[in-house]
């Protein structure tokens, strides 16, 4: 391995790991009040309409598409009794209809920011490099696909890239099986890396938030003094005054 | 044993509103003066008939807002439950859009003094705040004010069109009255229910309903599940913001800002105890008409022993039961029968509850030739008159005429038994017993709501020190952020960043009140007036213009 294919695919991955985990605690902790969609529903929503639901149910397939095929081993579909011919099939067929859904809702949505006035006046450059970043990532990826099953005879890889991507969380990263891998797999996976690390710092975080617990929590939320003492934990030295407890004297 | 809970409540007399709409803009000045709040006003008037802001928000058909009962009899969100709510998240089919607000602008002013030398005079023309660009004012939060436009207008108000053809037909013979609208801080609040990130909630204290801006993560249910629309979206930081009762204010006792500039003197604060365990059963109520008489009973008699017990044990502090004894609130919903709920139908069991005007029947009778005080002729004419009783029906009461026709003819004997009294000095019980109520009542109440001071309108408990400082910090803090403040322009965008809290800004203008010898020089307030901090005493700088000769 070159001193850049352990630069990319050893070290690049964890500094972008590391980056996405405390930035999101960073975040979390520092810039609750910006935590939040931003949604611009007000300013525009028959675009929206169209674009946002068309680009969300598509990436969350594309989402649990990549952890399908980069986190299950291939050897445990097969173990199941999945050939490799049929999960590529169901792959390319789910992926195409996913893929296509989220290129067509990005594309809206981008449209949308640029041609729609107050849309565009609310667009931060922050939004405009995420922006960036997203589109890049999606049309590499899709690239790489479609180059290598249509163009090409097909790319397993469920082989190379696959393995590569469980061994970083192993912490025992195998750089070369991504060494091996076609460019555009490559360059994919670079730039939803540099995607990933500038995640927290963008309105992505809401992703992290999807508020799963609506389904369960009772309708009304009542919140009284004693369910939270003020915005913050008291600071060390200043705890209320209270009866030591007693198991700490033993 | 019952739970008990304490809310703070408020009831508007109407027939003293004459519509100058202060309450809005010392409101607007003190909560929503700051960039992405420009269209909102958590507190507006607006002229009835007239289709209300935002337009036809009373349209439930089209908002979906509120609670209704399923095929099981059981509550449900109107707009959908829980699941659908998810599976629509990424855009909301019922949000309304700015339009349906209005689309805020301002003036270019500066042209007035950058433009060329011509022969014309140079014009501010509009601009949106929008977009930025030159804009056609088309709409606003007011824009059929005093019937204007009514004739294409009106017909557009929801409640019109739910009243009876025959009353359309007759509306060429106009009435008109103000409502002016606050959040009414449900006791079933239909907005905390919509919240899928759990960030709104009901103060347990005191019931009122605030949203946690560090938990609001943008994905505007509220707006749609709130069926009076008094969610708004502030769409510079992407979070919901809504009326805050003047909390700030409220828990050291003194009343709202909306309240206390009020220039009829019309509103009141007071608590009221209810039961907390059966708001839902009450809202389930399966006849809308049957609803107002529901939420009555889920209110608790405070002079009743057994209810002081149980408030005693859920916890409420002896000087909060004293207040509740003494509450206007109560005494004009119970004593005096004459405050009525807000669109009860909505099933959010509302806490802003109304005295509705009996302006307009005078004003019938006034036209007709007839003395508008006399007992007799009022009585018949609300009797007879079917519009304007249609038409607060419909506001009220679900469209239950009984109860309004009941708050009238009680407004109505005491307008004739009291001018019996002043003009001919004698008291004349038939009038007052003809309502159900005894003469000295009457008087009570007239005094209530005629002369009442300041302090028998606003009765408002502080809260306890030892609540203190952790209500403040509970509260929707970023709410007295401004442009150029902490909370903007943080290293992501302009809605990061740590807003202020609250306690800290009022400790400062309290601070610097305190420490000055010389009340002008409350000058701390980059320019202008907090009117959070304003107690009605003195002028601070920036409240009225500086006169000359001290310059
Ligand atoms: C399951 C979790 C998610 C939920 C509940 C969610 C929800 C939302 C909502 C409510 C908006 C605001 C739309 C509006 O009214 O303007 C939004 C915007 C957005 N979301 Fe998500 N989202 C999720 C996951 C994701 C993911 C995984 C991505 C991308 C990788 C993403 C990318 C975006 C983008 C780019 C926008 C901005 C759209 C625009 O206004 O131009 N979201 N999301
Ligand atoms: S009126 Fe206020 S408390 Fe009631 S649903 Fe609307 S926002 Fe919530
Ligand atoms: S300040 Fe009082 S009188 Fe004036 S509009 Fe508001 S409620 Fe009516």
């Amino acid at each position: 391995m070159s001193a850049l294919d352990v630069t990319l695919w050893v070290v690049a991955p964890y500094v972008a790991l590391t980056v996405f985990v405390l930035g999101h605690v960073w975040r979390y902790r520092y810039d609750k009040f910006g935590w939040t969609t931003r949604s611009s529903q007000m300013y525009e929503s028959r675009l929206l309409r169209i674009g946002s639901p068309l680009f969300h149910f598509g990436i969350l397939v594309v989402l649990l598409g990549h952890i399908g095929g980069l986190v299950i081993p291939k050897t445990w579909t097969e173990a199941a009794g999945v050939s490799e011919h049929a999960y590529h099939l169901a792959a390319v067929a789910l992926g195409t209809v996913a893929g296509v859904c989220t290129v067509a809702g990005l594309a809206i949505l981008i449209y949308r920011r640029r041609t729609v006035g107050p849309v565009f006046t609310a667009t931060t450059r922050n939004d405009k490099l995420m922006y960036a970043l997203l589109a890049l990532t999606i049309a590499l990826g899709l690239a790489a696909t479609v180059v290598a099953n249509i163009l090409g005879g097909g790319y397993d890889y469920r082989t190379t890239i696959s393995p590569w991507f469980r061994s970083v969380f192993y912490l025992q990263p195998q750089g070369e099986s991504m060494a091996a891998a076609p460019i555009l797999f490559k360059l994919h996976a670079l730039s939803a890396l540099v995607l990933f690390a500038v995640w927290p710092f963008t309105r992505l975080v809401h992703m992290l938030t999807a508020p799963v617990g609506y389904l369960t929590r009772p309708y009304i939320v009542y919140r009284s003094r004693d369910d939270r003492r003020g915005s913050r934990p008291p600071r060390r030295g200043w705890e209320p005054a209270a009866v030591p407890d007693d198991s700490r004297r033993r | 044993m019952t739970r008990v809970m304490a809310q703070l409540a408020m009831v508007m007399n109407l027939d003293k509103c004459i519509g100058c709409h202060t309450c809005s803009v010392t409101c607007k000045q003190a909560w929503t003066n700051r960039a992405g709040t420009e269209y909102v006003w958590f507190n507006n008037v607006e002229t009835r008939p007239g289709q209300g802001y935002p337009r036809t928000y009373e349209d439930q058909d089209r908002w979906k807002g509120g609670w209704e009962l399923n095929r099981r009899g059981r509550l449900q969100l109107k707009a959908g439950g829980r699941l659908k709510k998810l599976l629509t998240i990424f855009a909301n089919p019922l949000m309304p859009s700015i339009g349906d607000y209005y689309e805020p602008w301002t003036y270019d002013y500066d042209r007035l003094f950058s433009a060329p030398v011509t022969e014309d005079t140079p014009v501010a023309r509009p601009r949106s705040l929008i977009t930025g660009e030159p804009t056609k004012i088309k709409w606003s939060a007011n824009w059929d004010d005093d019937l204007a436009g009514a004739p294409e207008l009106a017909p557009a108000d929801p409640v019109l069109r739910k009243v009876s053809d025959q009353v359309k037909l007759e509306f060429e013979r106009a009435f008109m009255f103000y409502l002016p609208r606050i959040c009414e801080h449900c006791l079933n609040p239909s907005c905390v229910a919509s919240c899928p990130s759990g960030a709104m909630y009901k103060r347990s204290e005191d019931g009122i309903v605030l949203v946690d801006q560090d938990r609001c993560r943008g994905w505007r249910m509220c707006v749609t599940g709130c069926p009076y629309k008094k969610v708004y979206f502030n769409h510079r930081t992407g979070k919901a913001e809504k009326c805050t009762f003047c909390y700030p204010r409220v828990e050291v006792g003194i009343p709202t800002v909306c309240s206390e500039t009020c220039v009829g003197r019309l509103r009141y604060i007071g608590l009221i105890l209810y039961d907390a365990d059966r708001v839902a059963e009450a809202a389930s109520t399966p006849d809308e008409k049957a609803l107002y008489e529901a939420q009555k009973s889920v209110m608790l008699d405070p002079r009743d022993p057994e209810v002081v017990a149980a408030a005693r044990a859920s916890g409420i502090p002896e000087d909060w039961l004293e207040a509740a004894r003494n509450s206007p609130i109560h005494k004009l919903i119970f004593d005096y029968g004459v405050a009525l709920p807000l669109h009860p139908e909505y099933r959010t069991m509302p806490m802003v509850w109304y005295i509705p005007p009996l302006s307009p029947v005078v004003d019938v009778l006034r036209e007709t030739g007839h003395d508008g005080e006399r007992a007799g002729n009022l009585f018949g004419a609300i009797d007879a008159l079917r519009i304007p009783i249609g038409y607060l029906a419909e506001l009220f009461t679900a469209g239950d005429p009984e109860p309004v026709r009941a708050v009238l003819r009680r407004l109505a004997a005491m307008r004739s038994y009291m001018r019996g009294i002043n003009l001919a000095g004698e008291r004349e019980e038939s009038i007052p017993a003809a309502v159900g109520l005894k003469g000295d009542q009457i008087e009570e109440m007239y005094r209530l709501l005629a002369i009442a001071p300041y302090g028998e309108r606003y009765v408002i408990p502080k809260a306890h020190a030892e609540q203190g400082a952790r209500l403040e910090e509970l509260a929707t803090e970023c709410s007295l952020d401004y442009d150029g403040g902490p909370g903007m322009g943080g290293p992501f965008g302009e809605a990061s960043g740590t807003p202020a809290p609250v306690a800290v800004e009022n400790f400062h203008a309290l601070k610097e009140r305190q420490a000055t010898d010389d009340l002008d020089r409350a000058d701390e307030l980059r320019g202008r007036v907090n009117l959070l901090n304003w107690d009605g005493k003195g002028t601070p700088d920036g409240l009225f213009p500086k006169r000359k000769d001290k310059s």
